[in-house]
């Protein structure tokens, strides 16, 4: 296997620059992660740490399973009655995949925003009060409202028609409410699976400046299918990429390296990377 | 496409963009449609005239000439005595003997023909309020049966079941269901409804019925109510579950006011059908004749009944005029406005919901 510098490097937590040059907390360490679709491997012998409050960015082309494992950090995948996870996906040192683990409690903690914009049809203040309400949250609902969406820098565009439904709003604000929305749970970490993809360049940015602010509070895990987004917002990367199987045209995600995001797109170890992040590949 | 071709010049492509290809296929198709349009509203239009027309006598009401038949008529004097009441008559020449046949003149209302039971023997003072009455308890007992149960089946089969074998084998089935025809539930009513459980039902009773239509609409209620699910964008589902909340939650705050409407046109058209049907009715004992009305509000439901759709049976197969076309035309008419009341409340209710969700 053309790969074993990268596994190797990553089994040693934290150390290595194939950890993503990490020293800090560990947010989620994956281990030996495979993920199926029936018997279909989607994902193979996945190793990565995630560390706290950074910028992670998964990238890599189409098929490659960075969504299929993002969506296994927050168990979202247990909504595919198909979906089987192996292996090991620690959060904080505790087994997300335990039985023991109510994934109703992992998903209010590690929010997730998704690659279409997602509101509920319904007022932009209820889209926020949604998760705090089911949550039992008891405090001011209104104070926490404002204070989401002010993080989300939504709330100046909004304030005067929090009552109108989050239906009438552009693109690029329905996305960012749905960031204020995950941020209302108070989660720990925030995953984005291609968060911009539907948005034009200048939502695009805006968001993008924002995840540097939430950063500061959150952890960030990000899908990106656009490599200068990764380049520009990320701190660690790692790119993906998908094996094709000759014989029934599956495709199996499997992870080539994980850097800092510097070291990825300048001067790679593998070299598969350096094609997909020259433009070469992909 | 090379503009630059040697016959191109900017008058031939000017001429081209000028000129309409005879688009022939497209003009016949769209023909089509419109005769298939217009075949429809005028058959439709047709039906609703002609039945609106044969009822018109007892929709506005008026004088009926009823044949009086007993041997005690007073010739002379035309009045006939029955019971010690002295009637007045009215002679008319018989058109095929040349003799002379004797009529009641009464007044019929369109309030009289609502509000009375049925009466075969004084067509003048026939009315429809049992029927009315029997139609609307069908209507209360589809929604309270049918409703709950198949909207709980619809959400337990889309949200909740795993796609199994034993759940494919259910969903076929409950569309096969839904294509068994009304008289099968009829047999399926009688035997179990009437028979087996007669002691509680009451036999031939308005709950027996009730329960058949319940269960004769309740696969299509199941079929509507769960393809209105499956039409709640996953990622409605997704963004609920993505802020912590559990499946109940998700089903109870986003996927059921997401689907509601559909659901609700799913309903409406259902207790149109129970409404409609007249096949089960027979089976399950719906009066065809006179009865008295049950008194106290339980023998209402579990004694004699009978219901709209049955009376237009039994008006078309009596004799003379009066019951057979007039009577039989304004039920309809009255059956007809009460599936468009429920229609148009299933609209309304539909409208609002919608309104809510963008």
């Amino acid at each position: 296997m053309s790969d074993t510098t990268t596994s190797t490097g990553m089994r040693v937590p934290g150390v290595t620059p194939t950890d993503g040059g990490g020293v800090g907390n560990e947010v989620f360490r994956l281990e030996n992660l495979n993920v199926y679709y029936g018997s279909f491997r989607a994902v193979r012998d996945v190793d990565l740490g995630v560390q706290q409050n950074a910028i992670t960015a998964f990238i890599g082309p189409s098929g490659c399973g960075k969504s299929t494992v993002l969506r296994c950090l927050n168990r979202m995948n247990d909504l595919i009655a198909s979906a089987r996870v192996e292996g090991g996906v620690k959060y904080h040192g505790i087994d997300l995949y335990d039985p023991k683990v109510d994934p109703v409690e992992v998903r209010r903690r590690i929010g997730m925003v998704f690659q279409k914009p997602n509101p509920f049809p319904k007022s932009i203040y209820d889209n926020i009060a949604f998760g705090p309400r089911i949550s039992g949250f008891k405090g001011d609902l209104d104070e926490l409202v404002e204070r989401t969406l002010r993080q989300a820098a939504l709330w100046d565009e909004v304030k005067d028609r929090l009552k109108e439904s989050a239906m009438g709003m552009s693109g690029g604000q329905q996305q960012r409410l749905c960031i204020a929305r995950a941020l209302a749970t108070d989660p720990d970490v925030l995953l984005m699976d291609e968060p911009c993809s539907a948005l034009d360049p200048i939502a695009t940015g805006r968001i993008e400046d924002l995840l540097q602010e939430l950063k500061e509070r959150y952890t960030v895990v990000i899908v990106t299918h656009n490599m200068q987004q990764a380049a520009r917002v990320s701190e660690r990367t790692a790119f993906f990429t998908a094996e094709v199987d000759t014989d029934n045209d599956r495709r199996t995600g499997l992870l080539i390296e994980y850097d800092l995001t510097e070291n990825i797109f300048s001067n790679p170890a593998d070299e598969r990377t350096e094609n997909y992040v020259t433009g070469r590949f992909g | 496409m090379a503009l630059a071709s040697t016959d191109v010049t900017v008058a031939a492509v000017a001429d081209r963009l000028r000129g309409r290809r005879a688009d022939v296929s497209g003009r016949v198709f769209l023909g089509l449609l419109l005769a298939a349009l217009g075949l429809t509203v005028v058959t439709l239009v047709t039906l609703l005239v002609s039945v609106t027309q044969d009822a018109m006598p007892v929709l506005q009401g008026g004088a009926v000439l009823e044949r009086e038949k007993s041997p005690d008529i007073d010739a002379e004097n035309l009045t006939v005595t029955v019971f010690g009441e002295t009637i007045p008559l009215e002679a008319r020449e018989d058109p095929v003997t040349g003799g002379t046949r004797y009529y009641r003149v009464s007044e019929r209302s369109l309030g009289s023909f609502l509000s009375n039971g049925v009466n075969f023997t004084r067509p003048a003072e026939n009315g429809i309020s049992q029927g009315i009455f029997g139609t609307l308890g069908i209507a209360v007992m589809v929604i309270l049966f049918a409703l709950p149960l198949g909207i709980g089946a619809a959400i337990y089969l889309e949200e909740y079941a795993a796609d199994s074998r034993l759940t494919r084998f259910i969903d076929v089935n409950i569309r096969n269901l839904a294509g068994v025809p009304s008289i099968v539930y009829g047999i399926l009513g009688f035997t179990i409804l009437v028979k087996a459980l007669g002691p509680i039902t009451g036999g031939r009773s308005l709950l027996s019925a009730g329960i058949t239509m319940a269960v004769l609409v309740l696969p299509i209620v199941i079929i509507t109510a769960a393809e209105a699910i499956r039409a709640v964008p996953d990622s409605l589902r997704e963004a609920g579950f993505g802020v912590g909340a559990t499946r109940w939650e998700v089903v109870r705050h986003h996927v059921l006011p997401y689907a509601l409407p559909g659901i609700l046109t799913g309903a409406m058209l259902s207790l149109a059908r129970a409404l409609g049907e007249a096949a089960p009715l027979i089976l399950v004992g719906a009066q065809t004749g006179f009865f008295t009305d049950p008194t106290g509000a339980l023998d209402r439901i579990t004694g004699s009944f009978t219901a709209l759709p049955m009376q237009v049976f039994n008006f078309t197969r009596q004799p003379g005029e009066i019951l057979k076309v007039q009577a039989a035309a304004g039920t309809i008419v009255i059956l007809l406005l009460i599936v468009l009341a429920v229609n148009a409340t299933g609209i309304i209710l539909r409208n609002r919901f919608e309104a809510k969700r963008s």
